[in-house]
C-alpha cells in the first residue's frame, strides 16, 4: 500500500494510540471535577497544554482545544466576528479556502457581514496589494489559509501580518491546518491574533485540534454551556485525545526537522515524474508546501483515476476529501488557471515523512500506466 | 555579519567598595547559570565591566537571558570587523538597521587606539558618516543631543562597534543581600513581593500554609506552579508545606469569630518566624498592601507584627492593586494566581473580620488557647519541596504519556 492522501488524514502514530488508550483507561476524570481523580485529568490537560504552547512558542492561556479544523475555523471566524460587529461588518478572505472557512464566511454574509473574496494569481496566492486595496473602515477580521489544501500553494502569511501590524482593529485568522510541521510559521512574529490547528492531519486523532487565541482577543463563543477553556468551547475536555495531540504535535514538529529533506526530495520526483506523462497537468506551484503535488488529466475523470490507482495500491484524493463527494471542480484550480476542464480532472497527492522516495516513483510509474490505459478506453 | 560579543555594565554595585567582589561574584554566577545551555559562550569580567564573548551563539538569545539576571544596568552588542574601511561601512550600517527603536539622529565616536590605522579619527567620521546618510532615509546628523551615538574602537586586532544599550533588571545581584523567607499564598501578590525582593539582592524560600481539607490539591498545585515561575529567576525555588489544618481548627473553636482572623495571622508569622530561624534567614517577606484586606489595615499590622521582631519586609505595602497586577502580568504569574481555587486566607474568613484590633484584647482571647504543642508539631511535618522552572509536576507513570 502506498498512502499519499496524508492531507485527507494521516495514520496515528503508535505511541499516539497508546497515550489515548492508557489515559482513557487510567485517568478516565473529568478535568472540571473537585476530586483526585478530577485533578489528575485536569493535570494531564494542563501539561498538554503548556507542551503545545511551548512547541508553538506561544502562552499556556492562548491554547483552546477544539473537535478539529472545521470547529476551529467556524469558532475564530463566527466568534471574532460575532464579538466585534459593533466596531464593523467587512470581513475577507481568499477565494481557495478549505469548505470550512467558505461555508462559515457564507452564513455571515446571509447575516448581513459584508466579504470580499480575495483572488488568487496562477501560482494559488493572494497579493498583499490586492488585500491592502480591500482593507475599508469597517474591517474586522481577515481569514487567509496558510497552505492551501488542494495544491499547496503557500499565503505569505508574514507579509500580511506585517501589513495588518498597522491596523490593530482588524483580528488576523490563520488557517494552519495543512501548513503545520510541514511549512514553518511563527505565530508570534506573524501578529497571528487566531490559528487553527487539527490533530488527526498530525498523526494524531480524529476529534482533536487547537485553536490559537492571542491574548486579550476575545470572541464569542460557539457552544452554550460549563464555560471550559475559558470560556470560548463549552463541552467536557476530551483528555485523552488532547493529549495524544500533545504527543503527536512534538514527533511530527520534531520529524518535521529530520525529514524536511526527504519530503521535498519526495516532491520533486513527483513533480518532475508528473511532467512527463503524456496528458498530465501539474497544478501545484514550483514553491508550493513539500507535500503536496496536484495534477490534472483533461479529459480524464478524475475519480476513474483514483480508482484504477487504488487496483495498483496507490491511494490519492480527487480535489480535497472533505468536498470530493459532491463530484465538483476543485474551486482552486479553477480560480488559478480558469479552466473548467483543468479543474475537474483533478488529482491530490499529499505526502508524509514515513513516504519513501522509491515510494513516489513506483507510485509515479502506477499513474503512469493508469493514464495510458484509461486513455485508450475512454477517448 | 555577527556579534563578537556583549558588553554589560554593572548597577548599584559600582558604587560598592571593598564588597565589590562578592557581589560580581555572585552575578557572575547567576550569568552563568542563566546562559548554561548556550555553548560556547565564554564571560570575562573587570573591575568595571564583564562581557559575554559570544563565538557564534544567537546574541539576541543571550541579551534576552541576561535581561533576568539582576545587578545587570545595562547591556550593549559589539560587533567584530577587520580593519579595512569598507567593511566598517558595511557593519556601521548593519548596526543601524538592526537597532529596535527607530533613529532619527545619530553622530559616530570614533576611539582611535591603533594609531596606525591608515584614517585619523575625523575621516573615520566622515566616510562612515556619509555611508548612513547615503543609505538610510530621513536620517540626520546631530553630534549634540542625537538618538543614536555609533561607538567604533579601532583597535590594532580588529575594529569593535557598538553604542545601543539595551536596559538590564537593575537590582542587586541574587543573593547578595542575604536570605528571607516569602508567605507564598497562591495570591496575586505575594509571587510579586518575592520577585521585587530577589531583585534587591535577597535570596528567598517560600512558606505556604496548607489545610487539608479546607484548602484543595490544586490551591497546593497552584502555589508550587508559582513558585516554579519564581523558579525562573535562579533555576530553583523552596517551598515549606506547612500542615496548618489543626491549628486552623482550633482558632475557630477558641477564637471570636471577629478576631479569628487576627490571630490566624499571628500564629502564620509565629510559624513562619520559627521556620525562618531553622533556616538561618533573617527576615520575612510579605505581600501586603496597606489597607487592601482587613489584615492589611495599620491596626492589624500593629496587632499582628506584636509576635514577633524579625524584620518584615512588605515591598508592595505603598503599591496599588492595579501596580501590582501589572507586575504580576509582567513576571507571568497573574494567570497562576487568578486560578479560582480556595486557598488558606479564603476558607476561614469571618463575615466581618476586625479591620480595627487592639493589642490586648486579642492577647486575652489567646491567653485561654494552647498553641504551643499545635506549632510544634507543624513545624515537625512541614513538608520541603525544590521546584525547578517548567517542572513537570506530573507523576512518574504520566511521563510517557506525553
Amino acid at each position: 500500500m502506498i498512502y499519499l492522501d496524508n492531507s485527507a488524514t494521516t495514520k496515528p502514530y503508535p505511541e499516539v494510540i497508546e497515550s489515548f488508550v492508557k489515559v482513557s483507561t487510567d485517568y478516565f476524570g473529568n478535568p472540571s471535577s473537585l476530586h483526585g481523580i478530577g485533578t489528575q485529568a485536569e493535570k494531564l490537560l494542563s501539561t498538554a497544554r503548556k507542551q503545545i504552547a511551548d512547541l508553538l512558542k506561544v502562552k499556556s492561556a492562548e491554547v483552546f482545544f477544539t473537535s478539529g479544523g472545521t470547529e476551529g475555523n467556524n469558532l475564530a471566524i463566527k466568534g471574532a466576528a460575532l464579538a466585534n460587529q459593533n466596531r464593523g461588518k467587512h470581513i475577507i478572505t481568499t477565494s481557495i479556502e478549505h469548505p470550512s472557512v467558505m461555508e462559515a464566511f457564507q452564513v455571515l454574509s446571509e447575516q448581513g457581514f459584508a466579504v470580499t473574496y480575495l483572488p488568487v494569481d496562477a501560482t494559488g496566492r493572494v497579493s498583499v496589494v490586492d488585500l491592502e486595496k480591500a482593507l475599508r473602515e469597517d474591517t474586522i477580521l481577515v481569514s487567509i489559509m496558510h497552505v492551501n489544501n488542494e495544491v499547496g500553494s503557500i499565503q505569505p502569511i508574514a507579509e500580511i501580518g506585517e501589513l495588518l501590524k498597522q491596523y490593530p482593529q482588524i483580528l488576523f485568522h490563520v488557517d494552519h491546518v495543512q501548513g503545520i510541521g510541514k511549512v514553518d510559521l511563527s505565530l508570534i512574529d506573524a501578529g497571528i491574533d487566531l490559528c487553527t490547528i487539527s490533530g488527526h492531519k498530525l498523526h494524531g486523532l480524529k476529534g482533536t485540534g487547537v485553536l490559537y487565541i492571542r491574548q486579550g482577543v476575545r470572541i464569542a463563543p460557539l457552544f452554550s454551556g460549563g464555560n471550559q477553556e475559558g470560556q470560548f468551547r463549552s463541552g467536557t475536555e476530551n483528555v485523552a485525545g488532547i493529549v495524544a495531540l500533545a504527543k503527536a504535535m512534538r514527533i511530527s514538529l520534531n520529524n518535521c526537522v529530520l525529514y524536511a529533506h526527504k519530503l521535498k526530495e519526495i516532491r520533486t520526483v513527483f513533480y518532475h515524474g508528473l511532467q512527463e506523462i503524456d496528458g498530465v497537468q501539474v497544478n501545484s506551484p514550483v514553491d508550493g508546501a513539500p507535500h503536496i503535488i496536484n495534477f490534472s488529466v483533461p479529459g480524464l475523470k478524475s475519480e476513474v483515476l483514483l480508482h484504477e490507482l487504488e487496483t495498483e495500491g496507490v491511494y490519492v484524493s480527487t480535489t480535497s476529501a472533505c468536498s470530493s463527494k459532491k463530484r465538483t471542480a476543485s474551486k482552486t484550480v479553477l480560480e488559478m488557471y480558469r479552466n473548467q476542464e483543468r479543474a475537474e480532472s483533478v488529482i491530490r497527492i499529499s505526502t508524509s515523512f514515513h513516504n519513501e522516495i522509491e515510494e513516489a516513483k513506483q507510485a509515479i510509474d502506477a499513474i503512469g500506466r493508469a493514464v495510458a490505459k484509461l486513455e485508450k478506453v475512454m477517448r | 555579519m555577527k556579534f563578537d560579543h556583549i558588553i554589560i555594565r554593572y548597577g548599584e554595585i559600582s558604587t560598592k567598595k571593598r564588597n565589590r567582589k562578592s557581589f560580581v561574584a555572585k552575578m557572575r554566577r547567576h550569568i552563568l547559570w542563566s546562559l548554561k545551555d548556550i555553548p560556547n559562550v565564554e564571560l570575562t569580567a573587570n573591575r568595571e565591566r564583564m562581557y559575554i564573548i559570544l563565538h557564534d551563539a544567537d546574541h539576541k538569545e543571550v541579551i534576552a537571558r541576561l535581561q533576568g539576571v539582576f545587578g545587570i544596568q545595562s547591556l550593549s552588542p559589539a560587533l567584530k570587523v577587520e580593519r579595512d574601511i569598507e567593511k566598517i561601512k558595511e557593519a556601521a550600517l548593519y548596526y543601524m538597521n538592526q537597532l529596535s527603536d527607530p533613529v532619527h539622529t545619530f553622530k559616530i565616536t570614533t576611539k582611535r587606539a591603533d594609531k596606525e590605522f591608515p584614517y585619523v579619527t575625523n575621516e573615520v567620521n566622515h566616510l562612515l558618516g556619509g555611508h548612513l546618510l547615503r543609505n538610510i532615509e530621513g536620517l540626520k546628523v546631530d553630534v549634540k543631543n542625537p538618538d543614536f551615538n555609533l561607538l567604533v574602537e579601532i583597535r590594532r586586532e580588529a575594529v569593535y562597534l557598538t553604542g545601543e544599550t539595551v536596559p538590564g533588571a537593575g537590582g542587586l545581584p541574587y543573593g547578595s543581600s542575604g536570605k528571607a523567607m516569602l508567605m507564598l499564598s497562591g495570591g496575586i501578590d505575594s509571587p510579586v513581593a518575592g520577585y521585587l525582593s530577589m531583585k534587591r539582592g535577597l535570596e528567598v524560600e517560600a512558606i505556604h500554609f496548607y489545610s487539608p481539607p479546607f484548602t484543595s490539591e490544586r490551591s497546593r498545585q497552584k502555589v508550587l506552579d508559582l513558585a516554579a515561575k519564581l523558579a525562573e529567576v535562579t533555576g530553583s525555588f523552596k517551598v515549606h508545606i506547612v500542615p496548618f489544618t489543626d491549628i486552623q481548627v482550633l482558632i475557630q473553636q477558641q477564637v471570636p469569630a471577629n478576631y479569628s482572623m487576627t490571630t490566624t495571622r499571628r500564629l502564620m508569622l509565629r510559624l513562619a518566624d520559627q521556620i525562618r530561624e531553622k533556616n538561618h534567614a533573617l527576615a520575612i517577606i510579605t505581600g501586603e498592601s496597606l489597607g487592601q484586606v482587613a489584615s492589611q489595615t495599620m491596626s492589624s499590622m500593629f496587632a499582628i507584627n506584636e509576635v514577633t521582631n524579625t524584620p518584615i519586609l512588605r515591598p508592595l505595602i505603598t503599591m496599588d492593586k492595579l501596580e501590582i497586577i501589572d507586575l504580576a502580568q509582567q513576571l507571568d504569574t497573574f494567570e497562576i494566581s487568578n486560578l479560582p481555587y480556595e486557598d488558606c486566607c479564603t476558607v476561614f474568613t469571618p463575615a466581618s473580620p476586625k479591620t480595627q484590633p487592639k493589642r490586648e484584647k486579642v492577647n486575652y482571647y489567646e491567653s485561654f488557647v494552647e498553641f504551643e504543642p499545635l506549632i510544634e508539631k507543624a513545624i515537625q511535618n512541614i513538608e520541603t519541596i525544590t521546584v525547578v522552572p517548567n517542572q513537570q509536576t506530573i507523576e512518574k507513570e504520566m511521563e510517557g504519556l506525553f
